[in-house]
């Protein structure tokens, strides 16, 4: 007889891979499944399953050192490309096939604003750069969160820069994972500058739609409106650095400003030695 | 001794609700309660004053009935009830003057209780899924009746500092719903077609009537202090919340949305507060574990409040309204309360 002790609703969450609800929201008399990171299980699977092709077909995915990934929380950090940023799907999806484990990308509030858009970006599995956000998801719910810390800096560059990172912002990721207690594990793409080289920016359009950057990019010349959503078949390559760890107790109130930048410094130039290290063995952009 | 307790908005319905709750609280002496209107409901031993809408006589009654506890529950929080001068009145200068009645020479004032709302964090799309009660809101409020409350908190901020002897407790409520309050969104429920801003669907967080005033009295029985977050367990779609009601959505433009929801006013359909507008787009979730480790325990969760609302609605539907209309009068309250004629069995 199997014993008969009640199962903890987290538990029971980790055996079927349900999404954590937190703080402790109970879900009797729900009729959707929408979290309260506003990710819905259905529309992911949905998306999941259109998106695999891509993910195989298209941009053919090759992982290195995923083993390096910790069974733990831990704050992904990548570096950032494309018009629109095809790298964010490819390690999400990635991971999730791969290791059948869920990752919440945290991305630019910009999103949320477009109606539609906003809504299945949020049903999807994006989640706004907060720093609470990325607290609870990490210390919380100990899962994998993924950012961008170059942020529209990374993906609004020229294709004449490609591959060249931008500053990783003030270090605020690092602050993020210190207070969290979790390890950074910085990880570096290559395939993403060239599914979508922006050729030029029109910064007069992008003021006046309020956008972050307006591209012109080779997709648009070759496909026009299409362009938008079509990635030029380029091979990714992902490799997955040795974890950081910070020896420094979580929950502080700060961290010295001058230690964080110093490790986000060092962080930006492991991927930047990295992607040169791949660039460098690369054959072809299109077969890798 | 028990408490000697002043409710001020008596008239309003959560004054009212808050003083028949104190009437059963044996360890209450005494109720005061304030309002410029007469009281809606049946109090048995709650006393009304008539004041003007900013409590100009309020020093004397706090002195005079030797008040200890203050409980402000008369703040506008929705800006359909009220033009903005008086939501400025009320809620700004009204609360300055209890502040101060409260700390005049000679006040046994010990503890000020404020019926705020989550309103002071505002609405964006850069805001974090929950709030805490120590997140400033992202953007400056764009309402009167927000821009007043973030007003009236950084007062209550200032009181609380200058008066560390003093407990001065905020309570910061969502939206509410229930089968007694008529709210925003629970009109916006009962519609055919329940309004939606077209490409959005926000995440939103319900309070049960019920747990408001319970958690009114927890903090005055536990005479807790600091500012908390009050909501039911959960965050759910809009869209959700309308099938939860059995209703489909009617999608607003995206752009021009003010002028859809003036449509909806002139045809006498809804009037939507302008701070729902944000709502409806960005919504708001707040974290409410800092009551809730006080050991303050809900009935209903957001879920729970829906359904509550929704059951209520249902009846009311169908044999109409259950409540009985009551009128104050005075000269009949009087003879109950003081006549020596009533036979009181204590």
């Amino acid at each position: 007889m199997p014993s008969e002790r009640p199962v903890d609703l987290n538990e029971r969450r980790a055996l079927v891979h349900l999404p954590n609800l937190s703080p402790g929201a109970p879900d009797d008399g729900r009729l959707g499944d929408v979290d309260e990171w506003g990710r819905s299980e259905r529309v992911r699977q949905q998306v999941r399953r259109l998106y695999d092709p891509v993910y195989r077909k298209l941009f053919r995915v090759e992982w290195e050192g995923l083993e390096k990934l910790p069974p733990g929380p831990a704050l992904l950090v990548a570096n950032h490309a494309a018009a629109i940023p095809s790298d964010a799907p490819v390690i999400m999806h990635g991971i999730e096939e791969e290791l059948g484990r869920p990752v919440y990308g945290l991305a630019d509030h910009f999103f949320r604003q477009l109606p539609v858009v906003g809504t299945l970006w949020s049903r999807a599995g994006g989640v706004v750069a907060h720093p609470d956000n990325a607290y609870r998801l990490l210390r919380e719910q100990r899962q994998l969160v993924l950012v961008f810390p170059e942020g529209t800096k990374g993906t609004g560059k020229p294709y004449s820069q490609r591959y060249r990172l931008r500053r990783f912002g003030r270090g605020g990721f690092v602050e993020i994972a210190m207070r969290a207690g979790v390890p950074v594990v910085p990880i570096a793409v290559v395939g993403a500058e060239e599914s979508m080289p922006t050729l030029t920016t029109v910064p007069p359009l992008a003021r006046l739609l309020g956008l972050p950057y307006f591209p012109i990019t080779a997709n648009m010349l070759l496909f026009g409106p299409a362009g938008l959503i079509l990635y030029l078949p380029a091979k990714f390559k992902l490799r997955v650095l040795d974890p950081v760890y910070f020896d420094v107790p979580p929950d502080q109130p700060r961290y010295p400003r001058s230690r964080v930048m110093e490790e986000a410094e060092s962080i930006r130039q492991n991927i930047q030695e990295q992607l040169y290290d791949m660039l460098s063995r690369r054959q072809s952009v299109w077969f890798g | 001794m028990g408490r000697r307790v002043l409710v001020t908005g008596l008239g309003s319905f959560w004054g009212g609700r808050v003083a028949l709750a104190l009437e059963n609280d044996p360890t209450v002496d005494v109720i005061v309660g304030l309002d410029t209107v007469e009281p809606s409901i049946e109090l048995e031993r709650t006393e009304f004053v008539r004041a003007d809408e900013n409590y100009s006589i309020l020093a004397r009654i706090v002195h005079a009935a030797r008040i200890d506890t203050v409980l402000h529950t008369f703040l506008h929080v929705d800006s359909t009830r009220a033009n903005q001068r008086t939501v400025h009145e009320t809620n700004v200068i009204g609360t300055l003057n209890l502040l101060a009645a409260a700390t005049a020479a000679g006040s046994t004032v010990r503890s000020v209780i404020v019926k705020s709302s989550t309103l002071v964090y505002g609405s964006n799309p850069q805001d974090p899924a929950w709030f805490t009660e120590d997140m400033r809101r992202s953007t400056p409020p764009r309402t009167a009746v927000e821009r007043s409350l973030v007003e009236v908190e950084g007062y209550l901020r200032d009181f609380a500092n200058d008066y560390p002897e003093l407990s001065v407790t905020v309570l910061r409520f969502s939206n509410v719903l229930g089968p007694d309050i008529t709210t925003p969104f629970g009109q916006a429920l009962e519609l055919p077609l329940v309004p939606t801003i077209f490409g959005y669907d926000p995440h939103l967080q319900f309070v049960h009537e019920n747990d408001v005033v319970r958690s009114i009295l927890f903090v005055l029985d536990r005479d807790v202090r600091g500012v908390f977050n009050v909501a039911g367990e959960g965050v759910l779609p809009w869209s959700e919340v309308a099938r939860l009601c059995g209703k489909r959505l009617l999608p607003l433009p995206p752009v021009g949305t003010g002028s859809a929801t003036r449509l909806l006013k002139v045809i006498r359909a809804l009037d939507l507060p302008g701070e729902s507008l944000e709502l409806l787009r960005y919504g708001r979730g707040v974290d409410t574990g800092r009551l809730r480790r006080l050991g303050f325990q809900y009935e209903f969760s957001s879920v729970g409040a829906i359904e509550d609302y929704w059951r209520s609605v249902r009846l009311r539907q169908t044999v109409g309204e259950i409540h009985r209309a009551y009128r104050y009068e005075r000269d009949v309250e009087t003879f109950f309360r003081h006549s020596p004629a009533v036979v009181r069995d204590e």
